[in-house]
């Protein structure tokens, strides 16, 4: 707790250091591992030398917190995020973004319309869902009773860890089909079902919380099957010649969206940054390193055939699979969230 | 005859200023707005004045009535400031879920229309009274304390009275207690570990001394967080550990020392180890090398030997490692993360989730003030004790 204070009073102090020091360099944050590489290629450098100036990325895990307690403590040392659909959703009624010049981008009938927001421009549209190594599994799961069957395919299960994603996969594990989740989870009747399901898996389930780690936890062998993010899975297939399967009936999808911190020092440059990402050209370039949709449409077409069929946008890929409910979340995290933690305590 | 006495007081306290400065920025000063923001609940009350006067004669179990409702618009009208308005949503959504989309909705209507506005019509949610008893509880005070009460899982009913939360709403007194068992089971491990090897550190000398110190020091240098990755490579299913023992025939199947209890207690008492170490070896150092000597050649058995001679007068330093140690695990967050399971998690994983997570800085704050008095309670039953020892025969 006490280290906890001194870290948040030392932030404070240093952005009010940065404020009145010289402007520093723009920074772009995203959500690390092998996605984030991919930026840095596609968008992180080739912008910098555009702009004559640094660019310098770092990378976070969420927590709509961490935005808020940045742009309330003065002058945010972030620029340019990479934020989830709720993170969106609250900070935008909370008045913690700049408003997108849409102009700029070059107007909103160029994306796709879920991706248009007063204060976020859509970065990638991307899917959780079970994944699994085709070298190590002979039989594939293929829906979440599958995940739920520890008798069919023994071993443990990874998921991350949070009330998000792990209730809506334990009502359809529990026969709830894809489409009706939301109403059955709305109930109080719902969100006990739920647990009730996520109770048989417990002792078999590991919990991740970065990106990143259940690519490790797959590679090592830790667990047979997690949820993971689809781009990942089929990056590291591409990177390091895996196998890794992605389960797309089933999954959940939801659109990732640029937003630029208020009062921003470096605002302008990160609404060009956000305008030079979502230019079709250069974004139909990020599904050779990683398998996310794009809200972009023009930039949807010049994907490669052979790339298009990994997308989450892709039609096969959308049979089965859900939009992630932003407003069920927006609501209830909180809530759901305490409870959620009082359900893995006990 | 003063003067001297004085400037030399004014040097002294000029020579510890920037210590004390330092002190009230990054101590005190960050613990009294934590501990404020625990107990103060304004921003419902202050952006919700014309509300607050007409719900103070509402009983809280009738139908909201017109003035009430009217009010409550007027009140959102006035409100211009769009991240004092996200305040307010966030501390009525934490009351009671509902509110993050009824209120911009609600706003966006009040600011878009001039006249009255019927509520119900807007949104249904309106017409069930909770949101309204929501609505009147966190405007009638600027001081709670709901999250004071939520961190023993504890609140208050629609009577006002004090109740305990549901079971399986909240498990905050659980990890409460689990944050402690597993701060003093790494502090007794440490002390087993680290006092046996001060006392051959401290017995030995030249560079055998100098590599066991080395050997302490080094990991401190270390961070923490390259630590705990390297204990995730050694402890997982394949790791190094099991395959080891696989390999040699000792088991069959991998020994489970990752995402457990067994797995945190091993990775944070490495981390820790050298906290308990140098306090022991700065007080082992001292004593007189022909002591142990002495007690054998006046018949004592090596083990009353250390008994009667050594341990007593090693405690200090026992005393003050297990001090930093307990102190310090406390605080644990990053190790049981990555090393534990679901049921290993502590408190500060608690207070991490409502500062970034759900940025509610009163429930953070109100955790962390639980904790602190419980640490102080702690303290003071050791002061207790230790003082009385020292005064017993």
């Amino acid at each position: 707790m006490k280290i906890l204070n001194a870290t948040l009073i030392a932030c404070a102090l240093a952005t009010v250091g940065t404020a009145t020091a010289e402007a520093r360099d723009l920074t772009v944050v995203s959500w690390g591992g092998n996605y984030q590489d991919a930026q840095r290629k596609i968008y992180f450098e080739p912008f910098a030398k555009l702009a004559g100036k640094p660019l310098l990325d770092e990378s976070w895990d969420g927590g709509y917190g961490v935005l808020q307690a940045k742009v309330k403590a003065g002058v945010p040392n972030w620029d340019a995020v990479q934020v989830e659909a709720e993170e969106l959703a609250l900070g935008c009624a909370d008045g913690i973004y700049e408003k997108v010049d849409w102009d700029k981008l070059g107007g909103k009938s160029k994306f796709l319309p879920a991706a248009v927001s007063d204060c976020g421009v859509g970065a990638i549209v991307w899917s959780t869902g079970i994944s699994y190594d085709g070298d190590k599994l002979k039989q594939a799961p293929a829906s979440w009773a599958d995940f739920w069957d520890t008798k069919k395919i023994p071993g443990k299960r990874g998921l991350r860890k949070g009330a998000k994603y792990a209730l809506e996969f334990a009502l359809m594990a529990d026969g709830v089909a894809a489409d009706e989740v939301y109403s059955v989870l709305a109930t109080p009747e719902g969100v006990d079902r739920a647990f009730k399901k996520l109770d048989e898996l417990k002792p078999n389930i590991v919990w991740w919380e970065a990106g990143a780690q259940p690519l490790q936890l797959l590679s090592s062998g830790e667990v047979v099957m997690t949820t993971a993010y689809n781009g990942r899975i089929s990056g590291l297939n591409r990177s390091e010649g895996k196998h890794f399967g992605f389960v797309f009936p089933g999954s959940i999808y939801a659109i990732d969206s640029w937003v630029v911190l208020k009062d921003s020092p470096n605002k302008d440059t990160a609404m060009d940054f956000i305008a030079y990402a979502s230019k079709a050209h250069n974004q139909s370039k990020l599904p050779e390193y990683i398998a996310y949709g794009l809200p972009n449409i023009e930039a949807g077409e010049l994907v490669p055939a052979k790339f298009q069929t990994e997308l989450p946008t892709s039609p096969d890929n959308l049979k089965g699979a859900i939009s992630l409910d932003v407003d069920f979340w927006t609501d209830n995290s909180e809530a759901l969230t305490q409870r959620f933690n009082a359900w893995l305590a006990q | 005859m003063n003067a001297p006495r004085l400037s030399k007081q004014v040097i002294s306290l000029a020579l510890v200023a920037p210590l004390l400065l330092f002190l009230i920025v990054f101590f005190a000063l960050p613990l009294v707005t934590m501990m404020k923001s625990a107990v103060s609940d304004p921003v419902a009350a202050r952006t919700l004045p014309a509300t607050a006067r007409s719900v103070s004669s509402w009983n809280r179990t009738s139908p909201p009535t017109v003035e009430m409702q009217a009010a409550f618009v007027a009140d959102l009208r006035q409100i211009s400031d769009d991240q004092l308005f996200g305040d307010l949503v966030r501390r009525l959504n934490s009351a009671k879920s509902g509110f993050r989309t009824l209120m911009p909705k609600t706003r966006k209507a009040a600011l878009d229309t001039a006249g009255s506005i019927d509520l119900v019509a807007l949104d249904k949610r309106w017409g069930d009274i909770s949101y309204w008893q929501a609505v009147s509880v966190a405007a009638s005070s600027k001081i709670t304390d709901r999250n004071l009460l939520a961190a023993v899982d504890l609140q208050r009913d629609a009577s006002g009275a004090i109740a305990s939360v549901p079971a399986d709403a909240s498990a905050n007194k659980a990890i409460m207690l689990r944050t402690f068992v597993m701060a003093l089971t790494v502090t007794g491990a440490c002390v087993l570990i680290g006092f046996p090897f001060a006392m051959i550190a401290a017995s030995v000398d030249g560079w055998k001394r100098q590599l066991l110190l080395g050997a302490v020091l080094l990991p401190l240098w270390t961070s923490l967080l390259v630590r705990t990755a390297a204990w995730f490579i050694l402890l997982q299913d394949r790791g190094l550990i099991n395959s080891v023992l696989m390999q040699s025939g000792v088991t069959s199947s991998p020994i489970p020392l990752i995402f457990n209890r067994a797995g945190v207690i091993i990775a944070m008492t490495h981390v820790l180890l050298p906290f308990m170490v140098l306090p022991i070896f700065s007080v082992l150092i001292g004593i007189p090398k022909n002591l142990m000597p002495a007690a054998a050649s006046l018949g004592a058995h090596p083990v009353r030997a250390f008994l009667n001679v050594l341990l007593p007068l090693g405690l200090r330093g026992v005393v003050s490692g297990s001090l930093l140690v307990f102190m310090s695990a406390l605080g644990y967050y990053i190790t049981p993360a990555l090393i534990g399971g679901a049921k290993d998690q502590m408190i500060s994983s608690v207070i991490a989730y409502y500062a970034t997570g759900a940025a509610n800085w009163g429930m953070a704050g109100a955790l962390g003030l639980v904790l602190l008095a419980a640490t102080m309670i702690l303290y003071a039953i050791y002061l207790r004790l230790s003082s009385e020892r020292e005064t017993s025969p």
